[in-house]
């Protein structure tokens, strides 16, 4: 169990309304990720769910009970910090035992549950060493466990990933995919990186100054933004949005086509360009293209090794089924 | 300091200041252990020759000798519990959002600025003079009769007046701890269902420890030596006569140097006792 309900949810620090009225429905299982610009609210709204923030208008209601004033304790949910919040005079298995301890749990029960939480995350070589002999993978791990040890109907993590090297961020993604498979419990998730967001998600939240701008799975996401904020921010590299007069061509203000979805070709492109920066990733080659006679420089990504360099003049063909089409008001159009 | 010719340039530069240090310490250190071992008497004859262990064992086995080392680690012991426990209160009151906090802070700064003789003068005779203190208007007010604090409950007092010179350096320190605590803790501790006195107790105070074995480091090395307090209100009586006092008493009011300076190496062979003793436990605490 653990579906949580936002039903007009605003918070205010002082005069400044960082989250205006909002609505939104996490379902029971699901992987619900965050995913917004620095400074958009997402912590914010996560810590309105744990109860960490009191909500200023609106209710929060959890597996269907109103839990708008409920402390963060009785809520049932389970956060893990950006910082992993460890004790840090405590042992690993006094870490995790931490909150069944608190609830008063009789030592037998502590124990199994500490057990059973180290053996699903390859804890037990250093559950008596303290949180300073641990490395940041290891650290994340505990935190994890102190999560899981509670059986909570929900888990929260705040940029849990954020701390970590390229590395060991790409594993433990993996590693959280593969618990919220094994739990099946509610996850909710928040991040500001949109590749962490579209692997892991089951659903996407994406916020920009405390309103959802869209909410939806991965590649509902990526086939169809809402709106041209969405169109820029889910997709890696960046989608072109172009304007002016090759955006009137479609009839729209704006218009915008994925780096993989425009051709580089011999003759016969639409635009023709010189390279500004090649980046090749040997399975990949990204270039920025300028001088095509629009505004905007465009990235495109050429499958596999391609043989260009800066200053080469290069054609390029967008495939038109693959055009996204947005209005004066950013959103889309069709 | 990474090549051998700046390591020994450095070592020459620093050696004056140490030599300097060094005979500052040793010169007085030496000439205490030299009286002490001397019949000195500056009234009464001046310096007359060896004495042997003659001052050391007249020192001890004096009546006044095991009464002032007890009266001293009541004081110390005293101070210690009431900075600590009303430092960590009062830290975790300042460390709250209020209004004219840069203020209010000052204001509980304050005291350690005043001079202790001076802070003496002022409780003794503002607070606790039993006739136009503070205290004996405010018993007289309630219908109660007034206390000769320094008399009846000599202790007591002293103990107040050395805890409020001292309260606010242990407040400042363990402020500094108390806001150097990671929020992100609490709230951890907070969702995992830890009431206010459990994180206290569970995540506070273990934060807090190393600068409290810090404040009762510094504290007692300067508690073991209190001496202004005494002098300018009971003068060393009512039982309030410290190991201090008691080294003061012996060269100025009986003239005897040699008795007092065999006093004085008791006293630097007690304070370190106390300082290896503390010294181990806060090695403990700082690994």
């Amino acid at each position: 169990m653990g579906q949580i309900q936002l039903k007009q949810v605003t918070k205010s620090f002082g005069d400044v309304q960082v989250i205006p009225p909002l609505d939104l429905t996490i379902h029971d299982g699901e992987f619900t990720v965050f995913v917004g610009p620095s400074g958009c609210g997402k912590s914010t709204l996560l810590r309105l769910i744990a109860g960490l923030e009191d909500i200023t208008t609106g209710h929060i209601e959890i597996d269907g009970t109103d839990a708008t004033d409920l402390v963060p304790a009785k809520r049932g949910l389970a956060m893990v910090f950006q910082s992993y919040a460890l004790y840090p005079h405590m042992s690993v298995r006094k870490n995790i035992a931490f909150p069944l301890r608190m609830a008063k749990m009789n030592q037998a029960e502590i124990d199994k549950r500490v057990n059973a939480a180290a053996s699903v995350l390859n804890l037990a070589d250093y559950i008596d060493r303290k949180p300073g002999q641990l490395s940041g993978g290891q650290r994340q791990r505990v935190a994890i466990g102190r999560a899981i040890v509670r059986e909570p109907s929900a888990f929260l993590f705040d940029e849990p990933l954020s701390n970590l090297d390229a590395a060991l961020r790409v594993g433990m993604r993996m590693e959280i995919s593969e618990l919220h498979k094994k739990l099946d419990t509610t996850m909710v998730y928040v991040t500001h990186d949109q590749v962490e967001a579209m692997t892991m998600a089951d659903k996407i939240v994406v916020l920009q100054a405390g309103v959802i701008e869209q909410v939806g799975s991965p590649l509902e996401l990526y086939r169809a933004p809402r709106n041209t904020f969405v169109a820029g921010f889910i997709g890696s590299p960046k989608m072109n949005l172009i304007t002016g007069e090759e955006a009137s061509k479609h009839d729209a203000t704006t218009i915008g086509i994925r780096p993989e979805h425009i051709d580089v070709v011999e003759s016969g492109g639409t635009w023709t360009g010189t390279v500004g920066v090649a980046e090749h990733l040997g399975s990949d080659t990204f270039f920025h293209i300028h001088n095509t006679g629009l505004a905007e420089t465009i990235t495109v990504r050429a499958i596999g090794d391609v043989n260009l360099t800066h200053g080469d003049t290069i054609q390029l063909s967008p495939r038109m089924d693959e055009l996204h089409r947005f209005g004066a008001d950013g959103l889309r159009i069709g | 300091m990474a090549t051998k010719a700046s390591r020994s340039a450095a070592r020459i530069m620093m050696a004056p200041a140490v030599i300097l240090l060094l005979g500052w310490m040793l010169v007085p250190l030496i000439m205490t252990l030299w009286f002490s071992f001397r019949v000195y008497l500056p009234l009464r004859g001046g310096d007359q020759g060896w004495a042997g262990f003659d001052n050391y064992t007249r020192f001890v086995t004096s009546s006044a000798f095991w009464p002032s080392v007890q009266t001293t680690l009541i004081i110390v012991l005293g101070v210690l519990a009431i900075t600590v426990i009303f430092g960590i209160l009062i830290a975790l009151l300042l460390d709250q959002p209020i209004w004219g906090q840069g203020v209010v802070r000052i204001l509980v700064i304050a005291p350690f600025f005043v001079m202790p003789t001076v802070s003496a003068l002022v409780w003794k005779n503002m607070f606790m003079d039993p006739v136009n203190g503070l205290f004996s208007h405010l018993w007289r007010f309630f219908g109660a009769e007034p206390v000769s604090w320094l008399s009846d409950a000599s202790m007591p007092s002293i103990i107040m007046i050395v805890s409020w010179q001292w309260l606010p350096f242990a407040t400042l320190i363990l402020l500094t701890a108390v806001q150097s605590l990671d929020s992100e803790q609490l709230e951890a501790a907070e969702m995992d269902g830890a009431p206010w006195i459990k994180r206290f107790w569970f995540i506070v105070l273990p934060h807090l420890s190393r600068a409290i074995t810090i404040v009762i480091l510094i504290q007692t090395i300067f508690l073991l030596a209190i001496f202004a307090e005494i002098f300018v209100t009971t003068g060393g009586a009512f039982g309030t006569r410290t190991l201090s006092y008691l080294i003061f008493q012996r060269v100025l009011e009986s003239q005897n140097v040699g008795l007092g300076s065999a006093g004085g190496v008791y006293a630097i062979i007690l304070a370190n006792i106390i300082a290896i003793f503390l010294m181990r436990i806060v090695g403990k605490n700082l690994d």
